[in-house]
């Protein structure tokens, strides 16, 4: 009870800070592996992931091969590791251009309204009317498989939840007193903007964008899978689970421990943005 | 529900269908180079690309163009498959109502999976049943469709041989074993999905205060279950059903083709391996209008559950 006396010495409480969950620690730390083994596959991988072994087809996992080799005699562990590369690569493409279009629209149409806002708002009720992966599968379609027009086709349809989340805080935040003191300070629209409102709004959209990583790595496997996406002999997780399909009686590995792989990585996006959208969440 | 609001979202469909048709035009003016060379392939000569352009009346200006796309769709024509020489729109309708029943059949599936264990996760938040359930749909949401319907099919259909392992039967029962695999992989995603935002609302509800003024009443918990918790868990679940309807659209594109079921969803990745450009544009076509019809259904049945729905 330290009001009952000398309330004028009492130092008013800091919030303590929370200590991030250990969630987002885990996630952290298998982000930091799939990253390192994405820069340095060559540390870790014992073997070549595209060098074919006659000796060795179809073997199982081993001292020497631990995740097996496949048809071609290739060691499945140094190709799950190359993959990594290639799944980054997808995760971080698949999502950089929707991120930054859809939020910086998003602080736009929610800050200028109107007639803007309207127009932007009709084309994004168009493209949620497409199921994501049959209008990314569709455009691939048009301009033909591989990675670069898979990110074409991504980043045409995905923009539109990053556009959402920003608009909707750009609304919120711009009645908010900072916002209107830049106002009477005679600040520039765009300074405001992009200043101070900016900064504030896109927080949400940058938990999303953990989310839509994992999202964006499964999209990527997906069209791999199904032959749209990276292509032979490009190390690549979802193709290798494709490439495993028909040993899946004999060889399980060779399908197993990519999606394995895929699986974890993931796991580890979706840590990393429940662990920040905890972090950031404004304390009550 | 008020009749105006019923009319007023009836309405609002033309101008997405009207839309949707134009995506769908303007898909396939998307081609490097003109059409006709992309169907008919770099053999043909100058002539016969000129003729095909002459036939498909690609040599009139966009607008027309459009028209009469438009008013061939409104005709119900869609164009011809390049590779099965068949009216699109015979082969979609062959073809859909087997995508309709894997969908309805893991919408259903999910359902079961995913509502008592919200439910269960709700109600003892916060404790190791709670996080075991989270857990476990964390790492589902992030396992891939295929790599589901892969595994499934290897060890349930190949290994153990307890449901065949491709096909569609015969009668209503042999649809239900045949599609018990795809069903299930689509319906793991789907309850993946579901799981932890019904969680979430069913903690709003059980915390609010009208569930604790009943509780106050002297009413019994299984009334209070029964009457407060789900029945907005059903609205909750109508909702997050209709919103998710097209990855589940997605999934069953991937899931019929592992399986190698002949629904949309197949026939979608064979027209695109078969540069078949009228299959894609009727399929994609019809896959929107489908999500459009579902948000309207979706939308209606929420106002006919949730008396505020139609206010906002």
């Amino acid at each position: 009870m330290t009001t009952m006396h000398s309330p004028v010495l009492e130092v008013p409480a800091r919030p303590r800070r929370r200590l991030p969950k250990p969630t987002l620690l885990i996630g952290l730390a298998l982000l930091l592996l799939l990253i390192f083994a994405a820069l340095f596959p060559r540390v870790l991988a014992p073997f070549s992931p595209t060098d074919f072994d006659y000796e060795a087809l179809l073997k199982g996992p081993s001292a020497k091969h631990p995740f097996g080799t496949d048809n071609f005699g290739r060691d499945v562990l140094s190709r799950v590791i190359y993959g990594t590369r290639t799944d980054m690569q997808i995760a971080i493409f698949t999502t950089l251009f929707p991120f930054i279009f859809g939020t910086l629209l998003g602080a736009l149409t929610g800050y200028l309204g109107r007639w803007s806002d309207a127009v932007v708002g009709r084309v994004a009720d168009l493209v949620v009317v497409f199921p994501f992966l049959v209008l990314v599968i569709a455009i691939v379609a048009v301009l033909g498989p591989g990675l670069t027009n898979m990110y074409i086709a991504v980043s045409a349809v995905g923009w539109v939840s990053y556009w959402r989340l920003t608009r909707g805080e750009v609304m919120s935040q711009k009645k908010a007193e900072y916002a209107q003191a830049g106002r009477v300070l005679g600040y520039s629209p765009s300074r405001i903007l992009l200043r101070h409102l900016l900064p504030n709004a896109v927080t949400p959209a940058i938990v999303y964008l953990m989310t839509d990583m994992s999202l964006g790595i499964l999209l990527g496997a997906s069209l791999g899978y199904l032959g749209l996406g990276a292509q032979p002999p490009t190390p690549e997780w979802g193709v290798m689970v494709a490439d495993g399909k028909n040993f899946m009686a004999t060889a399980w590995w060779i399908s197993t421990f990519p999606g394995l792989a895929l699986t974890l990585a993931g796991v580890t996006f979706s840590l990393i943005g429940d662990g920040l959208a905890d972090a950031l969440r404004p304390r009550a | 529900m008020h009749a105006s609001y019923v009319i007023r979202r009836l309405l609002q469909i033309i101008p997405t269908f009207l839309a949707v048709m134009l995506v769908v035009f303007l898909l396939v003016r998307l081609l490097p180079g003109d059409p006709a060379s992309a169907i008919l392939g770099d053999r043909a000569t100058a002539e016969i690309v000129e003729r095909t352009n002459r036939e498909l009346g690609l040599d009139r200006s966009l607008p027309v163009q459009f028209g009469v796309f438009v008013r061939n769709l409104l005709q119900g024509n869609l164009g011809d498959s390049i590779s099965l020489k068949i009216p699109v729109i015979r082969l979609i309708g062959e073809r859909l109502p087997t995508t309709l029943f894997l969908t309805a059949y893991a919408a259903v599936l999910g359902v079961l999976m995913a509502v008592p264990l919200a439910v269960l996760a709700a109600v003892r938040r916060n404790t190791w049943v709670d996080a075991l359930i989270r857990a476990v749909f964390q790492v589902g949401l992030s396992l891939p469709v295929f790599y589901v319907a892969l595994q499934l099919l290897s060890l349930l259909g190949a290994r153990l041989g307890w449901f065949p392992i491709g096909g569609y039967g015969e009668n209503f029962t042999g649809h239900l074993y045949h599609l018990f695999l795809p069903a299930l992989t689509l319906g793991l995603n789907l309850a993946a999905i579901l799981v932890r935002t019904l969680r979430n609302s069913i903690i709003e509800v059980l915390t609010a205060e009208y569930v604790d003024f009943a509780r106050a009443k002297g009413l019994r918990s299984r009334v209070i279950m029964t009457r407060h918790v789900l029945r907005n868990a059903l609205i909750a679940t109508v909702t997050l059903l209709g919103l998710n309807i097209g990855a589940l659209i997605g999934g069953a594109v991937i899931t019929e083709t592992v399986f190698a079921i002949p629904g949309v969803g197949r026939l979608m990745v064979d027209a695109i391996f078969g540069r078949d450009y009228p299959v894609i544009q009727g399929l994609t076509l019809t896959f929107a209008i489908i999500v459009s019809l579902v948000f309207l259904i979706t939308d209606l049945i929420h106002a006919r559950l949730d008396p505020r729905a139609e206010l906002t």
